[in-house]
């Protein structure tokens, strides 16, 4: 198992491609379901028994879904703390998933576009991230997989209330559709903060990807649905486009408008950041984070050539915390981490 | 009108909520007003922002439902607002009246149109129907379109003729 998590590091998830519609501003898109067994109680009120019946179950009903054919099956408990996190870092599990791990697990497929949490929050998280603006697409192949499961295993569900959730705000269709956007020209014309007003008034949650508000470093924002009953799955989804699509015109319109009318200001502003990441000796995350983000833009836009977004993504994942060591192949303080990823960046940007 | 929380007071306070395009609107007598606003700025956490949504719909008897468990898992309704988590699928029926109204607030309604899960999947379709029926007749008579109302409450009282026979 431990080498198969490794070959994680040495390959991009799919989602890092920076392809897909609409991926200069569209990182990537997730959706996920909520799912608990009939009957048996919530992760978090089962004993240990509970968990460890409920894990086995969910083990024996994925081993038999066409998409985790070659899925990896990872206890948590097995793993290091680094590791761990290095799964949180790809976006594969949440920070929770790392906490009481005895009886937790993940299930995940090599190119990292399905993952199942086991006694999450609720029995199953099933998540399905793909690269650039393709929430629909995630939907129908969360939606089979879902469909497989229900073929071995017996969900919570009511005729009235849809699918039973151990928190009552995934009740219903348990989905949650998020998107990752990259926001920078919207963040430096300070129109941000009305986005992120308008759009909470619309139903929608949104946040900083790294840290909170309008203060998100990287410019990366998170958007995903608040309410998940009263509607069908299609219609959610379809309602989060529809506004995403109108956030995405505004940042293309501004970044037009940036690159003609302000033009020097903004080369200057991607090739200083170029300069810092390619000459720091020490530098830490959320500098780095910051820096990548205006070298992103850069590569929009054209300015900076020798670079794509891909291998930008890549450094985006490649320089956190839990990554670096994994890469080090030893624990390291965040001295020896800064120092550390400033040598991977300065290599990578030659 | 009478308050929607103590259900004893003339509504004097109106609020209207938009939560994903659909509206809910909440009566409300000046004390429960009071109170509710209170409760708003007190509460940041998931399970208190929960267990104050939850107030709204037991305050008219809320030592009752504090002590109501569930039969399946033994979690109290007690619990559930301090952990702001359920303890299983059977508690949903056991705390349905005061899940209810919760649901509704949090997600703007109270009925799943979403996929319908495999087991059973006949039966739930035809309840959806007859649900769906039943939401039509009510907004009918709502905009006193009473022919309208007339022949869904006809194709209600069908529908559960059938449903009868079919059982028997």
């Amino acid at each position: 198992m431990k080498t198969s998590l490794d070959d994680f590091l040495k390959k991009d998830s799919e989602w890092l491609k920076g392809t897909g519609p609409n991926s200069d501003i569209v990182m990537s898109s997730r959706v996920r379901l909520a799912r608990n067994l009939d009957r048996l109680a919530f992760s978090h009120w089962a004993d240990k028994k509970q968990q460890e019946s409920i894990m086995n179950a969910v083990f024996d009903a994925a081993r038999s879904v066409s998409y985790l054919k070659d899925a990896l099956f990872i206890r948590l408990k097995d793993l290091s703390e680094v590791d761990r996190f290095f799964l949180v870092e790809r976006h594969l599990m949440s920070p929770e998933h790392t906490k009481d791990v005895e009886f937790k697990a993940l299930i995940v497929d090599p190119k990292e576009i399905v993952s199942i949490m086991v006694n999450e929050e609720d029995h199953l998280r099933i998540q399905v991230l793909q690269s650039g603006f393709n929430l629909m697409e995630a939907w129908r192949i969360v939606d089979s997989i879902d469909t497989e499961l229900s073929n071995k295993l017996s969900f919570a569900y009511s005729a009235k209330w849809g699918y039973l959730t151990a928190c009552p705000t995934n009740t219903g269709t348990g989905l949650r559709g998020s998107v990752m956007l990259h926001l920078p020209s919207l963040v430096f014309t300070a129109q941000i903060g009305k986005i992120l007003q308008a759009t909470a008034k619309l139903g929608l949650n949104i946040r900083g990807l790294y840290g909170e508000g309008t203060e998100a470093s990287g410019n990366l924002f998170q958007v995903s649905n608040q309410v998940s009953l009263g509607r069908t799955e299609e219609d959610m989804i379809d309602n989060i486009e529809r506004i995403i699509n109108q956030i995405i015109a505004r940042e293309e319109t501004t970044r037009r408008t940036i690159s003609t009318k302000n033009r020097e200001a903004l080369v200057d502003r991607v090739w200083r950041a170029y300069g810092t990441l390619k000459s720091a000796h020490i530098i830490t995350s959320n500098e780095t984070i910051a820096l990548l983000s205006a070298i992103r833009l850069g590569v929009d836009l054209g300015i900076v050539k020798n670079l794509d977004r891909r291998m930008v993504n890549e450094l985006l994942i490649l320089t956190q915390p839990s990554h670096l060591q994994k890469l080090e192949g030893k624990i390291l303080n965040s001295n020896e981490r800064d120092m550390k990823r400033a040598e991977l960046i300065r290599e990578r940007l030659t | 009108m009478n308050c929607d929380v103590c259900g004893k007071k003339e509504a004097t306070v109106h609020l209207t909520e938009i939560v994903n395009e659909q509206m809910t609107k909440l009566n409300l007598c000046e004390d429960c007003a009071r109170e509710k606003g209170a409760q708003m700025e007190e509460h940041f956490g998931l399970s208190e922002l929960l267990s104050g949504l939850t107030d709204m719909g037991t305050a008219v008897e809320p030592e009752v439902a504090i002590t109501t468990t569930c039969s399946n898992c033994s979690l109290t309704y007690q619990n559930f607002r301090k952990i702001g988590r359920l303890g299983c699928s059977e508690c949903y029926e056991a705390f349905k009246k005061e899940l209810s109204p919760l649901l509704k607030r949090i997600h703007g309604a109270d009925r799943h149109i979403g996929k319908v899960s495999l087991r059973g999947g006949k039966t739930i379709k035809n309840t959806r129907t007859l649900q769906d029926l039943k939401v039509q007749l009510e907004k009918a008579i709502q905009t006193e379109e009473f022919e309208e109302a007339a022949k869904l409450r006809d194709k209600i009282r069908d529908f559960e003729k059938k449903a009868k026979a079919k059982e028997e």
